[in-house]
């Protein structure tokens, strides 16, 4: 597989309008990393990869793994996040068909279930381990969480 | 299947050490660290981290589940374990491989037919090597009989015992009848089991183990042996390679009974084959086989210029194993020291905590291992090795000379280290001499005791 400038004019543009901060694509000898302006300090940058390497060229593209750990804005008072008790994928609902366990505004107590993390098709419900209201989802859903990982910001109930 | 990205389930310095053989060779790293080791060099270095527990290694580095959804979950293809932790547990690797993960080792068989001492025992006597002589007896004749056959001084064991309980030492073989008839009624009191068997006593031994490499097909090489016999309460403190002083015939003969073992297994990627050398009988015996990398490599890469990482990495790629026999040649000599954060002045305790300044030493023939920078913390939850200094040198005494001169160049300060004492060690007239037995610390220890006053 290769990958003209044209394709590669065609990609930042795709990224330059997507809502991501950064992204990272490798194709047969080629890798991509590009970063918005105010996620870092750079702007579209292509470094080819080095030639006679021990990967071969003809390989096919290995996806980037996604960055996770987003950092998430500063606390305001009286909030919390609820982290990811385990590495695990997140799934905000109960199954793909079925709505959202929480949503942005709604009230919770210290025993709603938040979220599902799922290691090894063993499922493990998050709580919300405090009482009050869901102000922001910080994790995508069904997508791998790390360990500790901010996974929703409550505003604890006064 | 070539290999693009690997998940290192390990910390420190060997996951520093996997990742940078993973950089020479082109190859992604994902580190999955526990929450106390995000910021060590190890979670800078590797392309990305990712946090898979909180620091106890029980919810973290010895979760089977948790470390292969982390390499899932960021496109790995193959998981590094390392030693310790994770990398002889055969379930992790059964479940690598069900989930399409190259687990870079040893199959889960060959896993559990040597992480199990007697199956490890029946497999060397199928294969010809030689192992410690001794066995059950069902009469009193038979015990007679196989207790002339294996000589004195042999040790009666209870087989409820264990740990050293449980074991009679005979000198004399006109006093086996009646050691036999108090060992068993003794284990029949403390273990609710008479049952009692023989095994030769080795009064002074040496802890010798051939490193191997096998691709997996029947094929097996051996890169020389090393000499681990300076061990504090089984804990390993100095190793070496050449094993000094052993007389030729044995050391031949010991490097074809390690690699008849793990040929006889089929044995794939890097292993270690540990025997027991008897002094005073000139014989060895096998002790167990490590299916694993080892803390102690690096001194068989120096002796070989061989890097056992990259060869772990190609075996299970699938790429077998390039390197004949004859292609591998042992030059000169090479020694290491564990650098542990531990007090010896107060029992070896240790000593965790912040590290001020490390300075570590720089010159031909030395390498340093080591995930330690001034700044680095050493968490409490750990293994307390936070180095391994080791030192190449022409021959044996050149090799000796030059870690000396490493060590008076390391400096770590901020917490305890046993810099100090593995000094003295290595300044020892019969360390110097080579060839010490496994009784040597302990015997050092009691004619010198300052010598642990560092």
């Amino acid at each position: 597989m290769s990958i003209s400038s044209r394709d590669l004019d065609e990609i930042m543009r795709l990224f330059e309008q997507s809502g991501f901060g950064e992204m990272k694509l490798e194709a047969g000898d080629l890798k991509l990393h590009l970063r918005k302006a105010g996620v870092s300090s750079g702007t579209a940058v292509a470094i080819p990869m080095q030639t006679g390497s021990a990967v071969p060229a003809a390989m096919p593209a290995l996806p980037a793994a996604p960055p996770v750990g987003v950092a998430v804005p500063p606390l305001g008072p009286g909030e919390i996040d609820v982290p990811s008790p385990l590495l695990g994928i997140y799934y905000r609902a109960p199954k793909p068909s079925e709505p959202p366990f929480v949503e942005i505004g709604q009230d919770v107590d210290e025993d709603t279930v938040i979220g599902i993390v799922e290691v090894m098709k063993l499922m493990n419900s998050v709580r919300a381990g405090v009482r009050g209201k869901i102000v922001a989802i910080h994790a995508p859903n069904a997508e791998m969480v790390e360990f500790d990982q901010p996974l929703v910001r409550i505003k604890a109930a006064a | 299947m070539a290999i693009r990205r690997i998940l290192v389930a390990n910390r420190g310095e060997i996951a520093l050490r996997i990742i940078r053989s993973c950089e020479a060779l082109g190859i992604e790293t994902v580190l999955a660290a526990s929450k106390a080791d995000l910021g060590s060099l190890p979670a800078r270095r590797a392309t990305r981290t990712v946090c898979i527990g909180p620091a106890q290694a029980a919810a973290s580095y010895l979760k089977v589940p948790t470390m292969v959804q982390a390499a899932l979950g960021t496109g790995c293809d193959a998981i590094h374990p390392g030693y310790g932790f994770l990398s002889e547990r055969s379930d992790f690797a059964r479940l690598c491989e069900n989930e399409g993960l190259i687990f870079i080792g040893p199959s889960p068989d060959q896993i559990e037919a040597v992480g199990d001492k007697l199956k490890a025992r029946a497999v060397a006597i199928e294969a010809g090597v030689p192992v410690v002589p001794g066995g059950a007896a069902e009469t009193l004749a038979d015990a007679l009989k196989l207790g002339r056959e294996i000589g004195v001084p042999l040790l009666v064991k209870a087989v409820g015992g264990g740990g050293g309980r449980g074991m009679k030492l005979v000198e004399d073989i006109d006093r086996l009848e009646e050691t036999l008839a108090l060992a068993s009624a003794e284990a029949a009191a403390a273990f609710g089991d008479e049952r009692v068997y023989l095994e030769r006593y080795v009064a002074r031994g040496r802890h010798v183990e051939l490193q191997v490499l096998g691709d997996g097909a029947g094929k097996v090489v051996h890169l020389g042996e090393r000499d681990c016999s300076v061990q504090r309460r089984y804990q390993k403190l100095i190793e070496e390679s050449p094993a000094p002083c052993l007389p030729e015939g044995l050391r031949d003969d010991l490097r074809i009974a390690g690699v008849r073992f793990a040929r006889h297994l089929s044995y794939r990627g890097a292993g270690t084959v540990e025997f027991l050398v008897d002094v005073d009988r000139g014989e060895f015996y096998f002790l167990e086989m490590n299916a694993r990398i080892q803390v102690e490599h690096p001194v068989t890469e120096e002796i070989t210029g061989i890097d056992l990482i990259a060869q772990q990495i190609a075996i299970a790629a699938g790429e077998g194993l390039a390197l004949e026999q004859d292609d591998i040649r042992l030059t000169g000599a090479a020694i290491e020291c564990r650098i542990n954060a531990e007090q010896p002045a107060r029992d070896f305790a240790p000593s965790p905590g912040r590290v001020a300044e490390a300075r570590w030493p720089v010159g031909d023939g030395i390498r340093v291992d080591s995930h330690i920078e001034a700044g680095s913390m050493v968490p409490p939850y750990y293994d307390s090795m936070i180095a391994k200094v080791i030192a190449h040198g022409a021959d044996r005494k050149d090799a000796i000379d030059r870690l000396r001169q490493a060590l008076s160049g390391t400096s770590i300060t901020g917490i305890s280290t046993n810099i100090a004492f593995q000094a003295k060690l290595l300044a020892d007239a019969e360390f110097a001499a080579g060839g010490v037995d496994t009784g040597y610390l302990a015997r050092l220890g009691a004619r010198e005791p300052t010598l642990f006053e560092v």
